[in-house]
């Protein structure tokens, strides 16, 4: 009953305890986009396409991307003799790795000077084929696009951030942290993961000045919350348990005969899944109540729903996407200004996580309908629900 | 001025301190209870041996058999390898105002002659003691144009919650509680100001500040009406600024119907400066182990003491402390009927109300408006010392100035060097003070910092403090290592496995329970 | 004037420091710094409070004045309980729980403040032996919070909304219970204690159990005193109703009485005082909530919980905030709990009083309360009118003085009791209209025979 005197136990079995090394070898996958980047210094947005390639080049453009690729594997050669890196030829990854310490096993060559997107997605596709743990890829939201439209939708992906198009929520903070968030997933340390949106931005319309970007998917990120403990305040709250709260909250007020236009972002694909919504991944969704009753809508089909019972009640439900703070006009333009004029802007409500907006340091919220109208009808203030019986107030502007 | 002292060479006390429990050997004794006269053992025999099988407990507890110099040492070493903040520079702890906790108190609240009182002591045998009670209410009530106090919470968050119970009973009694079902408050106040209500049975509703750092004015007007039963707010708020708007936020919320309190955890440098009735409110409260000089005690124990207009003093818990003003007797009145009744066990935290009234006595007028003035100065001189500190900001109200703290960010730095605040907050361990207080979740401000340099603080405090934030900013370029991986100094390390404390299998609250875990 | 005095406690009060430090800012004066606030809202008189009392010792004198004039349970013999008692407090205890280290600590890392975590850790450790409950938290304010932190979290795990207590249960802490449970559990239904025996009426807790019932609340030893016998036959109707049995408990007493975790309690709460905290009128307190540390039950804890964890160096002890969200229906709740200052210098004196009574301590003090009580109650029933216990059944330190048979209220007895320098035992008359002219009289270790047998004699004289 009582424990012999003096003796401290030995070291707890558990593997997790302790700074051993890992119990098993782990695949980690490194894709480098060499040229991300680049266009930044120059005054450029981005690199995509040779064109603008040559112009950076001819403009004294220098790659950055193998220089984060070098900080951010630096907080990863602890753990060299238990980490097998796999990574393409050259730039795209072997030189970094070496550079690192790493013996890596080169699972794709590519034989031109000049990398594109294209060799990216064979990269990525057979990383995740060779069933890596960890795809760490390091450039912008081009990068991001090419990996996520070529994993299987299990794979954990981490972004080492080298480029000036940064929207997509799938990076670290700067390229040390993203290495060292690698480092604490691949020793177990960290093992909760998140759903991140992978956002681009039309490259053309941004030189002309205009900002335009859409979602274009999810990748599974490692979660990194459990950094800070909370002294008086407590520990956070991780991105799953908030939608486990704001799921409850919107799924017990859910009314049977109300038609939901749901929106997209990872906060709705969330609580869709929790209430047993079946809906599509980047698509508009309408449900009456919780019966899915049209997929992947579009304007015309959800204004045909909405007519074909005048006396029911309709709500539009969405979330914010991406960095900047969108609710409207950034992969949910289905959800037209007649639509939103015809639910009514009462009947909108905004869903987010506490995380999401206090991110936007008092910023508004965004919307784009493309009716300056409707933009104004939505300007304001809005109610944001963020857990159960939990709302913040924003302003909106467009 | 002395010599501002960097602890360079600094160390804390680092004994690998085992657990008690591992200090145990069967049949050792730490201390022995007095034994029951013969006679009485005589008269009644095994009284406990006649309990029924089961109601007589089976096995001994498991409690560590140590002896009594083993223990003393034991925890001696642990108290070594804690930094209160009577020891340190402690600005570090924003929002909680850690102020010198004068030993004098403490003597006074160790006599036996208080020690010992029971509160269900005849009121004549406590007029002391109640006194102290009345006059500190007194106070109060003069500092915050209040017209009655309860002492009985035993926190911040308590007080905070007793006001939401005020507040319910109110609507209440007015038949709107069904309808007044939501609490406002503010991104910056304190997290209790939503989550008191919260347990209080209100939604809440948060509203985010302006770009400008502000609370929004135009925010609360979109929101208040036929719902709204209340808000909590803090002014100045968390980050330092004071709302001027503060009495329109009262007057909205007013107009809808609903009631206003003012969180004043924050309320040292508005000692005699401003007072919250005069704002319109209708309930405050103060943080006494704040404000008033009481040790924090590792948290607690502490007391909220919560204000009202005369129209709420009804509800007060029970019992209050009245004055007969014909004989100058003090008594307890337990009659109150419409009371929310008790929020804490007798009178709350005595111990910390008789430090309260000391402190205050000794201070007198003059000294509580030096003490606000003080922090304000204080606060002002060390963010101009902050300045040498490179890549360190603080953001909003550009053009203002911050009363008694201020909330500061470290994003530029994080930006350059991959150095965030929580790694800073462990490296100031390093020199001898306290980890330093980032902010509540979420975060708004990015990489966050809130430190409150209190009127207790010396020059030599507050510039020893900004020298070493001048010296670890500099170390994020120069030695990013050692910032990363601190403390180093310190009486353990960091922690090996955040993720452990959330997982069921690993996490162990008691040695009971780690050793059945870890399959011993 | 005010900016001539020096404050020992300002050390930037002396005049030539504090201009210097105006001239570093780049103001003339501290308004321009409260030039934040509106004119209109600026409070323009001084302050109309006592004092000051600058020097040490006239404080010092002053306030030992006031003490002066009042009583204690030291220069006077006590007999007042009801959820603050009067124990031994050890010196180890008293040096400890004054250290500036614990006593102005408050809520730093793990690190610098490592030790006040470690002792937390082995209090909440120590806890858990007596209890033999494994998951316990960080002490809350007092017994009446942690009752009420237990109804609410029965309720979360079952979830349900109606609580039933004993009417034999503290009221302050079942106004406290009723307050704070509101929200979550707004109803509670009294269940009757049997009038000979004082504790719980099985029967009538079996008609009141049904699906509606999240948690059956009781304490043990009772607030009037019974120790519950049928603990047991308790948890068994209460777990086939499918509802939760939370129990109130007296730490000191579970060195002779078995712990709720053997008996099948499932979620135990107390106050610590007992374990070493002077009474301080009331304001020793510090509540404390224990459960198995099972994920039924862990992940409805509200409470901060300090656990212990691996460091980066190998063998190393940390600690470190637990930390489970709800991901189960409670993330519905309508209301959660709050975090703040709480009572946990008091968990860290009971840790140490704990670690210096190891298990022969606590068998030894209580059995000789038990023998003290016993002998007290004995004496009491035979002066006249008198009887004593007025519940049958065993009891451990607190017992019902039945004095219906003398002609005398308790107030007039008690009154007579006061001049002779005792103080009679709690005033139930108002408290329990049922018992009518009755007292509560606790008995502790504290208690010598010659005390005891001051308080017959004088009651002698009175009765």
């Amino acid at each position: 009953m009582i424990p012999s005197s003096g003796q401290r136990p030995g070291k707890p079995t558990s593997a997790r305890w302790g700074n051993e090394g890992l119990a098993c070898v782990k695949k980690l996958g490194l894709i480098v986009n060499p040229i991300a980047g680049m266009g930044g210094r120059c005054g450029l947005k981005g690199t995509d396409g040779a064109e603008i390639l040559e112009r950076a080049r001819s403009l004294g453009g220098v790659p950055e991307a193998p220089d984060r690729a070098a900080t951010a594997l630096r907080q990863l050669a602890h753990l060299r003799s238990d980490i097998e890196v796999v990574t393409v030829s050259g730039d795209m990854g072997e030189t970094e790795a070496i550079a690192g310490g790493f013996e890596p096993v080169v699972l794709l060559s590519t034989n031109s000077s000049t990398t594109t997107s294209l060799d990216t997605r064979r990269a990525a596709k057979e990383m995740t084929a060779a069933g890596v743990d960890l795809l760490l890829f390091v450039g912008g939201d081009g990068t991001a696009r090419d990996v996520y439209a070529s994993v299987n939708d299990d794979q954990i992906c981490l972004g080492v951030p080298a480029g000036c198009k940064i929207h997509s929520g799938v990076y670290g903070v700067n390229p040390r942290n993203a290495g060292e968030l690698a480092a604490l997933f691949l020793s177990g340390k960290v093992g909760r993961t998140k759903t991140a949106e992978v956002m681009d931005i039309d490259e053309e319309a941004f030189r002309q000045g205009r900002v335009s970007a859409e979602l274009y998917g999810y990748l599974r990120v490692p979660e990194d919350e459990a950094r800070v403990q909370g002294g008086k305040a407590g520990r956070v709250q991780s991105d799953e348990s908030a939608l486990d709260a704001i799921a409850y909250s919107l799924g017990d007020r859910m009314e049977p005969n109300t038609l939901y236009v749901l929106g997209t972002g990872s906060t709705l694909l969330g609580i869709e899944q929790r209430l047993g919504i079946e809906g599509t991944l980047l698509g508009v969704d309408v449900t009456r109540g919780r019966q899915v009753i049209a997929t992947d809508v579009n304007e015309r089909q959800i204004l045909e729903l909405l007519k074909s019972d005048s006396t029911v009640q309709a709500k539009i439900v969405v979330t914010v996407i991406g960095g900047q703070g969108y609710v409207f006009g950034r992969g949910n333009q289905q959800i037209s200004p007649e639509v939103i004029q015809r639910v009514g802007r009462e009947n909108v409500m905004v869903v987010a996580t506490k995380s999401k907006i206090a991110g936007l340091g008092g910023r508004p919220l965004l919307v784009d309908t493309g009716s300056e109208e409707t933009n104004a009808l939505l300007s304001g203030y809005m109610r944001v629900t963020v857990g159960y019986d939990e709302q913040i107030v924003i302003r909106v502007a467009s | 001025m002395g010599i501002v002292k960097v602890r360079k060479n600094y160390h804390q006390a680092r004994w690998d301190e085992p657990i008690i429990f591992e200090m145990s050997t069967p049949g050792v004794r730490g201390i022995i209870p007095p034994e029951p006269d013969k006679e009485i053992v005589d008269t009644v025999g095994d009284v406990a041996g006649k309990l029924p099988a089961g109601v007589r407990r089976a096995s001994l507890p498991a409690l560590p058999e140590v002896d009594q110099k083993r223990v003393l040492s034991h925890f001696l070493h642990l108290s070594q390898e804690t930094l209160g903040s009577n020891l340190t520079a402690d600005l570090s702890q924003g929002t909680c105002t850690m102020k010198y906790n004068p030993r004098v108190n403490e003597d006074l609240v160790m006599d036996p002659r208080f020690a010992y009182v029971h509160p269900w002591q005849d009121d004549e045998t406590l007029q002391g003691i109640l006194h102290m009670y009345y006059t500190f209410e007194q106070i109060l009530k003069e500092v915050s144009g209040m017209d009655r106090f309860t002492l009985q919470p035993g926190g911040g968050a308590h007080a905070v919650f007793c006001a939401a119970s005020i507040i319910r009973a109110y609507h209440r009694d007015r038949g709107e509680l069904d309808q007044r079902d939501e609490v406002i408050t503010t991104m910056f106040s304190h997290p209790c100001d939503a989550a008191s209500p919260h347990t209080a049975g209100f939604k809440i509703v948060t509203l985010m500040p302006k770009e400008d750092g502000y609370p929004d004015l135009d925010a609360l007007k979109a929101v208040v009406g036929p719902h709204t039963a209340a808000i909590h707010i803090t002014n100045p708020e968390d980050t330092g600024i004071y709302n001027p708007l503060i009495d329109k936020f009262v007057e909205v919320v007013h107009d809808a119907g609903g009631l206003c309190f003012n969180d004043q955890a924050n309320g040292n440098v508005l000692l005699d400066i401003a007072r919250t009735r005069d704002a319109g409110f209708d309930l405050c409260h103060f943080n006494v182990h704040k404000t008033f000089g009481s040790p924090h005690g590792g948290s607690g124990p502490g007391t909220g003491a919560m204000g009202c207009r005369s129209e709420f003093a009804k509800y007060l818990p029970y019992p209050t402390v009245e004055k007969d003003e014909k004989t100058g007797r003090y008594f307890l009145d337990y009659d109150r009927p419409e009371s929310v009744g008790k929020i804490k066990g007798f009178l709350g935290s005595a111990g910390v109300v008789f430090r309260a009234y000391a402190w205050c006595l000794m201070m007198g007028p003059d000294g509580l408006r030096e003490t606000a003035e003080m922090s304000a100065l204080n606060n002002n001189y060390f963010l101009k010392l902050l300045e040498k500190v490179p890549d360190l900001y603080y953001p909003y109200a550009e053009g203002h100035r911050r009363l008694e703290e201020a909330r500061c960010s470290w994003s530029r730095l994080t930006e350059k060097t991959g150095i965030g605040t929580d790694d800073i907050m462990r490296r100031v361990g390093d020199f001898g003070l306290q980890h330093y207080w980032t902010s509540h979740h979420p975060w708004v401000v990015p990489e966050p910092m809130t430190l409150e340099p209190c009127e207790t603080f010396s020059v030599e405090d507050l510039e020893e403090y900004a020298q070493v934030l001048e010296i670890i900013a500099k170390e994020a370029y120069d030695d990013p290592e050692t910032v990363k991986n601190a403390p180093h100094k310190c009486a353990s390390h960091r922690r090996a496995a955040e993720e452990a404390l959330d997982d069921p299998e690993q996490w162990a609250t008691t040695w009971k329970a780690y050793k059945r875990k870890m399959g011993k | 004037m005010a900016e001539d005095t020096v404050y020992p406690y300002i050390p930037n009060s002396v005049r030539a420091v504090r201009e210097r430090m105006l001239e570093t800012i780049g103001i003339s004066s501290v308004e321009e710094i409260y030039k934040e606030i509106p004119d209109h809202l600026r409070f323009k008189r001084p302050l109309n409070t006592p004092g000051p009392i600058p020097s040490e010792y006239a404080l010092r004198r002053h306030c030992e004045e006031l003490l002066e004039d009042g009583a204690d349970c030291k220069r006077y013999i006590g007999f007042l309980g009801g959820g603050v008692w009067h124990h031994h407090v050890p010196s180890v205890v008293t040096t400890i729980m004054e250290r500036d280290e614990f006593l102005t600590s408050y809520v730093g890392e793990a690190y610098a403040d490592h030790g006040k975590w470690q002792a937390q850790f082995e209090y909440a450790s120590c806890m858990a032996e007596l209890l033999e409950m494994d998951m316990v938290n960080t002490p809350t304010y007092d017994w009446g919070m942690a009752a009420a932190t237990s109804i609410r979290m029965a309720s979360r795990i079952t979830g349900r909304s109606t609580a039933l207590y004993a009417s034999s249960i503290s009221p302050d802490r079942l106004s406290c219970i009723k307050n704070y449970s509101w929200s979550a559990v707004p109803t509670v239904i009294a269940v009757a204690s049997d009038p000979k025996t004082g504790m719980v009426d099985l029967a009538d807790l079996e008609s009141k159990l049904d699906e509606t019932v999240a948690v059956f609340y009781f304490e043990t030893p009772a607030f009037l005193g019974p120790i519950e016998t049928h603990c047991d036959k308790i948890v068994k109707l209460v777990h086939d109703a499918g509802a939760l049995v939370a129990v109130g408990v007296d730490p000191i007493s579970l060195g002779v009485l078995e712990a709720p975790g053997v008996y099948g309690a499932d979620i135990a709460c107390g106050d610590i005082q007992p374990l070493g905290i002077p009474m301080q009128c009331g304001g020793g307190q510090g509540g404390f909530v224990a459960t198995q540390d099972e994920p039924k039950f862990t992940s409805e804890f509200p409470s901060l919980l300090y656990g212990i964890t691996p460091t980066v160096v190998e063998g190393e002890y940390g600690y470190g905030e637990v930390f489970f969200e709800r991901t189960s229906y409670a993330s519905r709740e309508k209301a959660k709990d709050f975090l703040g200052t709480m009572a946990q210098l008091h968990g860290i004196g009971a840790g140490v009083y704990l670690s210096l009574m190891g298990p022969q301590g606590m068998a030894e003090i209580g059995e000789g309360i038990m023998q003290r009580a016993a002998y007290c109650a004995g004496k009491l029933n035979g002066l006249p009118g008198v009887k004593a216990p007025r519940f049958s059944g065993p009891f451990f330190k607190e017992f019902v003085v039945d004095f219906n048979g003398t002609g005398k209220t308790v107030a007039e007895i008690n009154k007579a009791l006061l001049a002779k320098k005792i103080f009679g035992g709690k005033d139930l008359s108002t408290m329990f209209p049922d018992l009518g002219q009755s007292a509560l009289y606790a008995v502790t270790e504290v208690h010598t025979k010659g005390d005891l047998d001051a308080l017959i004699g004088a009651l002698q004289k009175i009765l």
